[in-house]
């Protein structure tokens, strides 16, 4: 029997010819990542307790993106903190408010197809795209990670998420991820690790692919895995990685997954995740007319290049309504650039959204963007707990890029295929 | 081995970990942590949960962050064990780095608010008290009841690394 994507990449780290789903193994870590707030605040305490250094850190990425920028003395500390143990430690790939963690990380070249990496971040399934296994651990786990280059893992079943044919104008990953969580449920997946196949994710370009495996994260994923390919590749090249070799990577054509869906991109509306969970995911049609304080477009999930892009295309030309809000926070620095240098933020400016710092901003309520009592949010971001993105009574509703600018423009939820041209 | 007896705190599905460590409590440490943990779902949980009381989940308990300011405040306020049918994948982690057992149960909805438990760790066995009542947990893997045993993953490695 052959073995699944997720099985080859834990028995390579484990130093195993093959792993089976149910068993407990020991791996090697690559590579790990970690943030202001899960990171050395965390962690330095545990080193010094049990007197013991990193064990390498030319495997350490360290990204200080959660609060950023500081707003008070205590955020301040917190990066005063990381930026003297990034010195303290020799960490040369410390990324200072340049960037999200999980956009950082492939943006500087550190991601390789068949690595084993561990962030201290939950949303750390985005490495899953360039066919690293990669997931998220708390800080204990990650200090226990740093001394030994250790961690361990109970191999999960694979399940094969399966979409074929294309997808509409106006739909894209975002959309994908919300009719997952509807479909299988908030945590459906049950800890296995997914995997996205078929013929639509081949033509999907890498910042899409992230998106996917980012909210595998929602699906309770352990792990949301991509596997590598010349889009993959080429990709890295330019990033100025070392893509490695992309074809071992593969599931097996006899490997066993505990479930395979199948889904049609040509059938897949826009989708609008109602308060407070993902899982409350129906076509944006059902939530016409929801009225919008704030339209927030940001995090690693919905403000990377390829989201700007989305949201530019609707917003092109077109003013934010009176009464409504459009904040965006783009994913990193890399991003913003490109996204200045293609005309991308004037486009955004020009209808009247407002720059935000590059960071989480208020994804998780730390950031700029935070919302009052009863107000009213549409979001190009993971998760709508309640109370996450500030105020307990506050609503936020989980869309697209384009969903996302055309809340803001009609000042209310809308179909976003209303705004594209045909084509 | 059979632990000692406390109430249960019961609660429903998809407690997330923005509920058990309010975002806005982060940048602090964990008594200010503790003392929002679950107040979105039971305002009274924080301020009335006493040492060696039980928290009894629904699906997915701890979904969401990997914060483990989430299981970190459940053991600052005393919690012996937490019980649900199935756990988010960090929290799960989380919590036994703490030294907090978290127990996998299919039969946690038999169990009400204010039941008297006790909990074995080594069989995985949840006894209730008050209704008579004994319920099969998965028992935990060797290395991870050693790990819970020593008070959590930093005293393991101590040990380990002396």
């Amino acid at each position: 029997m052959g073995l699944t994507l997720a099985e080859k990449l834990i028995a390579r780290a484990a130093g195993r010819d093959e792993v089976r789903p149910g068993e407990t193994v020991t791996v090697r870590v690559d590579l790990a990542m970690m943030h202001d707030s899960s990171g050395p605040r965390r962690i330095a305490p545990i080193l010094e307790r049990l007197g013991a250094k990193v064990w390498d850190p030319e495997r350490i990425v360290l990204v200080s993106d959660h609060w950023v920028p500081a707003v008070d003395a205590q955020s301040a500390e917190i990066l005063a903190i990381t930026r003297r143990w990034a010195r303290e430690n020799n960490i040369e790939a410390f990324y200072d408010m340049v960037g999200i963690c999980h956009v950082v990380l492939p943006q500087g070249g550190h991601l390789r197809p068949g690595m084993f990496a561990v962030g201290g971040d939950s949303h750390s399934t985005t490495g899953g795209a360039f066919g690293c296994y990669m997931f998220g651990v708390g800080s204990t786990d990650m200090a226990g990670v740093l001394v030994t280059g250790e961690t361990w893992l109970k191999v999960p079943e694979s399940i094969a998420l399966d979409w074929s044919g294309k997808l509409q104008r106006g739909v894209c990953a975002k959309d994908i991820n919300l009719a997952l969580c509807a479909h299988l449920g908030l945590g459906g997946a049950e800890y296995a690790a997914v995997e996205f196949t078929g013929s639509l994710i081949a033509e999907l370009g890498m910042e899409e692919r992230m998106t996917l495996s980012n909210m595998a994260a929602e699906l309770g994923a352990q792990a949301g895995l991509i596997a590598p390919d010349e889009t993959t590749t080429e990709w890295l090249e330019a990033a100025g990685g070392n893509p490695g070799e992309a074809a071992p990577w593969r599931s097996d054509k006899d490997a066993e997954y505990s479930a395979t869906h199948e889904f049609d991109a040509g059938s897949l509306e826009p989708q609008v995740a109602a308060p407070h969970s993902p899982a409350n995911a129906a076509p944006a049609s059902s939530y016409k007319g929801v009225a919008i304080d704030q339209a927030y477009i940001g995090a690693c999930t919905g403000a990377k290049l390829a989201d700007l892009h989305m949201a530019a295309q609707v917003l092109d030309g077109r003013q934010v309504a009176r009464g409504t809000r459009l904040l965006v926070a783009p994913a990193s620095r890399r991003d913003m650039m490109q996204a200045d240098t293609d005309g991308t933020l004037a486009k955004l400016m020009g209808a009247g959204a407002i720059m935000m710092p590059i960071g989480c901003g208020a994804c998780a309520g730390f950031g700029g963007g935070v919302l009052a009592e009863d107000e009213v949010c549409i979001s190009s971001t993971s998760r709508n707990f309640q109370g996450r993105m500030g105020a307990q009574s506050s609503k936020v509703y989980l869309a697209s890029p384009y969903a996302v600018a055309a809340a803001a423009v009609a000042g209310e939820i809308r179909d976003p295929r209303e705004f594209l041209a045909k084509g | 081995m059979t632990g000692s007896e406390g109430a249960a705190w019961v609660f429903g599905d998809n407690i997330d970990t923005d509920q058990l460590a309010p975002g806005g409590t982060l940048k602090g440490g964990v008594e200010e942590g503790a003392s929002q943990c679950l107040r979105a779902v039971n305002p009274d949980f924080a301020g009335q949960v006493r040492k060696g009381d039980f928290v009894v989940g629904g699906r997915n308990f701890g979904i969401g962050s990997s914060r483990e300011q989430a299981a970190q405040a459940l053991c600052h306020l005393g919690v012996a064990a937490v019980i649900a049918p199935s756990f988010g994948g960090i929290f799960y982690r989380n919590a036994l780095n703490f030294g907090l057992l978290a127990l996998v149960c299919a039969e946690a909805g038999k169990i009400s608010q204010g039941d008297r438990l006790t909990a074995d760790p080594e069989t995985g066995e949840v006894r209730n008290l008050s209704r008579g009542e004994v319920y099969d947990c998965e028992p935990l893997p060797a290395h991870l009841l050693e790990i819970v045993s020593a008070g959590g993953l930093v005293p393991y490695l101590e040990r380990k690394l002396r």
